[in-house]
Parts: structure tokens; sequence; C-alpha cells
């Protein structure tokens, strides 16, 4: 961890130097802090020298993110993404609207194209790895009038396993019908999915995941507009399945739970301000540097902290 | 693997048969009337049949009922011939309608279908140039073939190399080509080799000269979709319902769509000759659009599609075979039109009736609560063993005094009150019981509310009135157990804040 660590500090001054000038992103003065908040690690890297880029990161890690660039119509969204995801982490990745929080997984997933960079899961190219990877889009992204059962929706984790023009026989179905129960739906497995509510919809979509049994798992707001029964079910399976060793990325909107729902934190916004450990990294000045001067958010940071440390003395 | 699609056969027929259900009486009943309305359409129309007489007599005349039997029976060879092409063409057309709609991509099947028009004029004048007839029909579906292609692909070019949206693209596309085709069929006419009559019949379709090899061709291009679509079921109900997932996955899209695509063009391209390159698009769209009405699983929404397409076929083109100025193509896109609004009224899932009854009923309920509440907390808050005063109901909520009384005369059939003394009302014993169910579901849920919820109590009377009536009852077992210790569970916990 601490390895890790060192060399993303590293990373971060050569990423820094290649960047454009600063100020196109609005965060001039923040450079520098960024490693504020590793300061044993600062001195150390600052006179390690530079290691040519693939050698540098595990190759045993669940996602390996190498110097990204994603751009939408020349205009670029995500800038020099360089990160390790631990193993068996719940991690969120934080930032303001238009940070490129979805854009991030939807590069890793090759839903949208990279303009450089390159993407391992357990050290293979995304492609090769499909199966370990399970995937939570936005709950907005679909037509939920669309005719299909809830059963049906979770039953659609298990068609890349079934395999081509094959029909979805009684196991697969047993294993969405498990899956379900595991989100507590059990009872709506026969429901069209117009007729959830929005928490019942999000935890249909967490359970479609759950049913792929991956071993990383990215998730697309998976809080955005649930209700707090829902809310508290989705972090109690998202502990579980940190429990059972599978990794969790989960963009994730309220600063306020950040530090009580996940171990680590990415702070995004176009490029990774910061990532690590939540309470090295989820600091007021690493939260100024990533949402700017927008005040009320800070506020709520503010009550994250203070909520944060009393949790963790 | 030929074990495969038989089984889902079987599979979605069965699920098919449970999901129509209680429907199944409703769906003889529309066939029924869409019988009728067929052959009210044809009276009213001022039919004729037969081909003897002169084009200047407008008497009406209806088909005797031998005629109608005849051809509703298919007792004749020629008919038997169109009947059954269309409604093979209306069943495929039905099944690949449903997820081009699903998919989002109706009006792609217009564009397609409008661009088949310079294919079809190109392939004749190539065909006479190198002494052909020019009518051969396999030419020319080749030819409405090839630049239905293209027209798919200028609407994908122009969408992705532009930013332009993809109904802007569809318009263009859609009137170039069809542009493009009305000229060539002008250059046509004035070519001296032989007639090119018999062309615009692909406009507007011209099911009555279809021949027994153009059943065939379409009986073909039906199977290949039907058993295209139950092949590729489980992969195309998942690229339609979300994308990313599915490309996520592995699923490679552009094969899927490409399949899906290459589907609907051979049902459009078979299908000109007999509705037409302007109306196809309806029978692409409208039976699809009636059966979501009936179901909410895809595969009845597909079997329903097919049988309204399939129905509509056969009504279009037996109206059209006894009253001969009517062209089939459009009968057909009428009736499906009308089962498209029956549907629309009477669907068990999401038609009209079924949904202003449930409004209907739900408001009822509700008002009901309202009224068992109100009564409830005033006797609780020591109203007199005389009764509860209309004014004092009033007072407790917004209602207006004839809903009160509605619900008051409603209450007192059912047993739930008696009058007491002047005019005032009392809860009978069974209506204090059912009034204390009431009640408590309500102060569980404000409970809930409040303890759970961050919401200041003085917010929660307001929504949890709507709340509760969508609880069900598991949900209030779920609450008792959260909230209420074992030994006070009969009884109605306090309201959290002050009544």
């Amino acid at each position: 961890m601490h390895r890790s660590l060192k060399e993303e500090a590293s990373r971060d001054a050569r990423s820094h130097e290649r960047a454009e000038p600063s100020s196109e992103f609005g965060v001039a003065s923040s450079r520098v802090d960024v490693r504020g908040t590793q300061t044993t690690v600062t001195a150390a890297s600052a006179a390690s020298p530079r290691i040519a880029s693939g050698e540098e990161h595990p190759s045993n890690s669940p996602l390996s993110i190498h110097d990204m660039t994603v751009a939408y119509h020349r205009k670029p969204v995500l800038w020099d993404v360089d990160f390790d995801a631990p193993e068996g982490r719940l991690i969120g990745i934080v930032g303001p609207n238009g940070a490129g929080k979805s854009t991030l997984l939807k590069a890793v997933l090759e839903l949208v194209p990279k303009a450089s960079g390159r993407v391992t899961i357990y050290g293979a190219p995304y492609r090769r790895q499909r199966r370990l990877v399970g995937y939570v889009p936005q709950r907005e992204s679909v037509d939920w009038d669309f005719p299909v059962s809830a059963l049906d929706v979770v039953a659609m984790g298990t068609y890349a396993r079934i395999g081509w023009l094959r029909p979805v026989t009684r196991k697969y179905r047993d294993a969405a019908l498990a899956a379900l129960s595991r989100v507590g739906m059990a009872d709506y497995a026969d429901r069209q999915i117009s007729q959830l509510s929005g928490g019942q919809q999000q935890r249909v979509f967490l359970a479609r995941a759950l049913v792929q049994d991956a071993k990383v798992y990215l998730m697309d707001e998976p809080f955005a507009g649930v209700d707090a029964a829902t809310e508290k079910a989705i972090v109690r399976i998202l502990h579980d399945l940190r429990d059972a060793g599978r990794t969790v990325l989960a963009v994730h909107h309220d600063l306020q739970t950040v530090p009580e729902y996940f171990d680590h934190v990415m702070l995004l916004n176009m490029r990774i301000v910061a990532s690590g450990p939540t309470r090295d990294v989820f600091t007021r000045e690493n939260l100024q540097k990533t949402y700017g001067g927008r005040l009320t958010l800070l506020e709520q940071a503010a009550h994250a902290m203070a909520r944060g440390i009393a949790n963790s003395e | 693997m030929s074990a495969g699609p038989g089984g889902r056969e079987s599979v979605i027929g069965a699920a098919c048969w449970r999901g129509l259900g209680c429907g199944r009486t409703r769906v003889v009943g529309l066939l029924g009337a869409l019988v009728i309305v067929c052959a009210s359409t044809s009276a009213a129309a001022q039919a004729s049949f037969g081909r003897s007489k002169s084009l200047a007599d407008t008497r009406l005349e209806l088909p005797s009922a031998a005629q109608v039997a005849d051809v509703l029976l298919l007792r004749e060879y020629n008919t038997r011939v169109v009947v059954i092409g269309t409604m093979l063409l209306g069943l495929g057309a039905g099944v690949i309608g449903t997820f081009l709609l699903l998919r989002k991509r109706a009006l792609m099947g217009d564009a397609l279908s409008h661009a088949t028009l310079p294919g079809i004029a190109l392939a004749f004048i190539v065909m006479t140039r190198f002494g052909g007839s020019g009518k051969s029909l396999p030419g020319l579906l080749l030819g409405a073939t090839i630049f239905g292609g293209i027209g798919v692909a200028c609407v994908l070019l122009i969408r992705g190399a532009t930013r332009l949206k993809e109904d802007t693209a569809l318009g263009i596309v859609l009137s170039v080509f069809f542009g493009l085709g009305v000229s060539l069929l002008g250059v046509i006419q004035k070519m001296d080799t032989g007639s090119a009559a018999g062309l615009e019949s692909f406009i507007y379709g011209k099911t009555a000269s279809m021949l027994v090899s153009d059943a065939k061709l379409i009986a073909g291009a039906a199977a290949l979709t039907v058993v295209g679509c139950v092949v590729f079921y489980k992969e195309f109900s998942l690229l339609c319902f979300d994308e990313s997932f599915a490309r996520s996955q592995g699923w490679p899209r552009l094969l899927l769509d490409g399949v899906m695509m290459a589907m609907v063009v051979m049902i459009t391209v078979i299908g000109l000759g007999a509705v037409g390159l302007i109306l196809m698009i309806a029978l692409l769209v409208i039976p699809p659009a009636a059966a979501r009405f009936w179901s909410h699983r895809l595969g009845p929404t597909v079997l329903i599609a097919g049988g309204i397409g399939a129905v509509s076929g056969w009504v279009g083109a037996s109206v059209s075979a006894l009253a001969a100025r009517l062209p089939a193509g459009a009968i057909i896109v009428l009736t499906a039109a009308s089962a498209f609004v029956l549907s629309m009224i009477f669907g068990v899932r999401r038609g009209v009736l079924v949904r202003a009854v449930e409004q209907w009923r739900l408001r009822r309920s509700v008002a009901r609560q309202h009224l068992l509440r109100a009564m409830y907390e005033a006797e609780e808050s020591g109203a007199a063993a005389a009764g509860v005063g209309e004014g004092a109901l009033l007072r407790a909520r917004t209602w207006s005094r004839r809903a009160l009384r509605g619900g008051l005369r409603r209450a007192r059939s059912a047993g739930e009150i008696e009058p007491g003394d002047a005019g005032r009302w009392r809860l009978t014993e069974a209506g204090r019981a059912a009034a204390a169910r009431v009640v408590r579901n309500h102060r569980l849920w404000e409970l809930y509310l409040v303890t759970h919820a961050d919401i200041a109590p003085s917010h929660v009377d307001r929504d949890a009135d709507e709340l509760e009536h969508v609880l069900g009852a598991a949900m209030v077992e779920e609450l008792e157990l959260l909230l209420v210790r074992d030994e006070s569970r009969a009884v109605v916990p306090a309201s959290p804040h002050a009544l």
C-alpha cells in the first residue's frame, strides 16, 4: 500500500508536468497541495527517478488505469487519469457535475472511446476480462416502461454466461431470483419494471450485477434518487461484497456519507485530484480543490468530516 | 441447438397464455368488433362488388352474405392466396416491428421503405436495358433491398458524421430518396422500352395482383423473421432494453442491430407490393403499439403484435376483395388502426378504461380511509358518544360537502357508521375496527418517516396521507416489527404530532 501511494505521488508530479496550462481547469493553486495529505511520501517521491510507464502498476490490481485521456468532440473530459484500485475495497468516486465520473466508468468498460491510455482488469485488457466485471449503469439510462419483469431484467446479468442464441433456462432464472431476494425484492419478481419505485428499480439493477458474480463492480450513482431504506440495503450489500473480497467502485454524490460508506475515495474533477484511503484523502483542502468555490457543498463536507472523524475515533 | 429455439417457443407460448389470462375473452371480443368495423367501412364507402360495373356506377351495393362468407372462409383460390399472403406479412411485420419499436427506431422503417423507390426504378431501367422484361419481381426487390440498405446507411452516416439528430437525418433521407425515385419513374415514363405501368403499385401497393409465387415469398420472409426473432429473442431484448449494459457484456451492438435491421428490410421490401412503401411503416408500428396495451411482458407483446398484424392483413385483404375499389393497403392500415384504438381503450394493461377505473377505485378507497380516520380521531379526542357532526368532519380535512356526504352515504351502506343524535354520525363496531386499522397503518407510517427519514413531524401528515394508501400489508408488517414492541402490537400508537 505504502509503495503504491509513493508511486501515485510520483506519477502525480509527472502528469502535472504534462498537463495543459492549469488555468484551463481552474485549479491552478492546488497542484502542489495534492500530495499534502501524503507528506511522508512526497519527500521520497521527489527524489525518485522517473519510472517507465507500465512497470509501475501492480499487475494483479483489480483495475489499473494508465494515463487515460477521454475526449468528447475534441474536448477533453478526463485528462491523464492514472489509478490503481486496491483489491477488496469500497472505492467512492466523488466530484462535481461534469467532472467525468460516469465517463471514467464508461471508458473503462469501453463504452466511450479513449483518446489515449490503457486499462487493465487483473492485468489483462477489459475485453478479455468481461466476466470479472459487473456494471450498474445510471438508472435513468434505460426506459423503465419496457415490457419486462424485474426477474427478466436480473436474468439479463446471466446472458453473457448463457451465451449466443440459447434460451434462459430454469437454472439461470433461479440464480436471478436468488439475486433478487438478496436485495430484498423477491416478492416483486413478476412486477413490470415501471410499477417499481425508484429505489426498487435501483435494487433490480444491483441484483442484475450481483447475479454476474463479478470480482470488480462499477456502479454509476447507485444511491441516486433512492429512499433511505434502499440506501441502507445497498450499503449493506456493498459491504458484503467487500467482505467477500470484491472490489467496488461507485460514483457517489452525497459528500456527507462518503466517510461512512467508503474505505477509499477518488476525488475527480477532469483529472484525479487525490485518491487513497478516505481518512487521508477526504480532507477539506482536497475537497476545495475538487469543488472549487462551491460553498454549500463545502459546508456539507465540513459536516461530513466532523462525522468521519467522530466515527474513526 | 435445434432443441433450443423450440423450447423457447413453448415457453413464450405458455407465458403468453398466462399473460393473457383475464384478457382472453376481451381479445375474442376485439376480433369480433374488428370484423364489424371493417364490414361497415366497406358499406360506407359505396362499395360495389364485381368489376363489370361501369365507373359512373356509384350505387350503394353491399356484397351478399354468400360473397362475404366465400371471402372470409377463403373458398376462392385467388382470395386464399392474397389473404394468406397479407396475413403472413402482417404477422412478420408485427413481430419484428415490436423490436424495432422497442429499439426506438420506428421511423427508421419509414425512411427505409421510402428509400427503396429509386432502387425499384433503377432495377427496372437496368433490366430493360439488358433486354429483360423489367418487371421481374426478384430483380425489382433486389434493387429495393440495395437502396433500402443505402438509405439506412445514409441515416447512420449523417447522424454519426455530423451533429444532426436522428429525426433530421431521417427526414432528409426519406424525402430525398423518395424524390429521386419519383424522378426516376418520370424518366421511365419517357423511355420507349415497354410499359412501366405497375411500378406505381409499389408506392400504394396492389394486393389483388398477388401471385402464388409472391405469397410464397412473403411466407418465406415471415417465417424467417419469426424464427429469427425467436432465436435472437434474448439478445434483442437485452439490446433494446439496455444498450450500454449489453455492450459492456461484450454483445456486438453493430452485428445485432444489423441482423434486426436486415429483418426489417426483408419484411419491408417483401411488403412493398402488398401495402406499398408509404403505408408499410404502419404495419411495422401500429400492431406493436396496440399490443403494448395488452401485456407487460415482451413475449406476449410480440405474439399479440404478430396476431394483430395478421388479423389486419386478413381483414384488409378480404374487404378489398369484396369491394374492388378499396385499395387493400389502406384497408389493412385502417384495420390495424381500429385495433389500436380498441386496444387503447379496452387494453387490460394500460387501456384508458382500465386506468380510469383504477383511478376511480383508488379515489374511493382514499376517501373512505380519510372519513374513517377523521371519525376515529374525533372520537379519540373526546367527542361525545352522541357522535360527530358534519361540520366537525368538514373542518377536519379539506373536502367538499358533497364529497363528504357521498362518503358518509357509502360508509353507512357499508355498515361502518350509523346515525347518532341530531344529524351526527357514530362509528359502528365494525367501522371502529376498520378505522382502528386505518389509523394504525397511518401512524406507523408517520412514525417510520419521523424516525427514519429525518422529516420534521409537522411535515409528515400530508406525505403520509398519500403514501399510506400505496403501502402494502408486507410493509406494514415490517414497520410493526421495526417500531412497535410486541406487547403493544394490537394497540394503536399515539399520533406523533398534535392532532
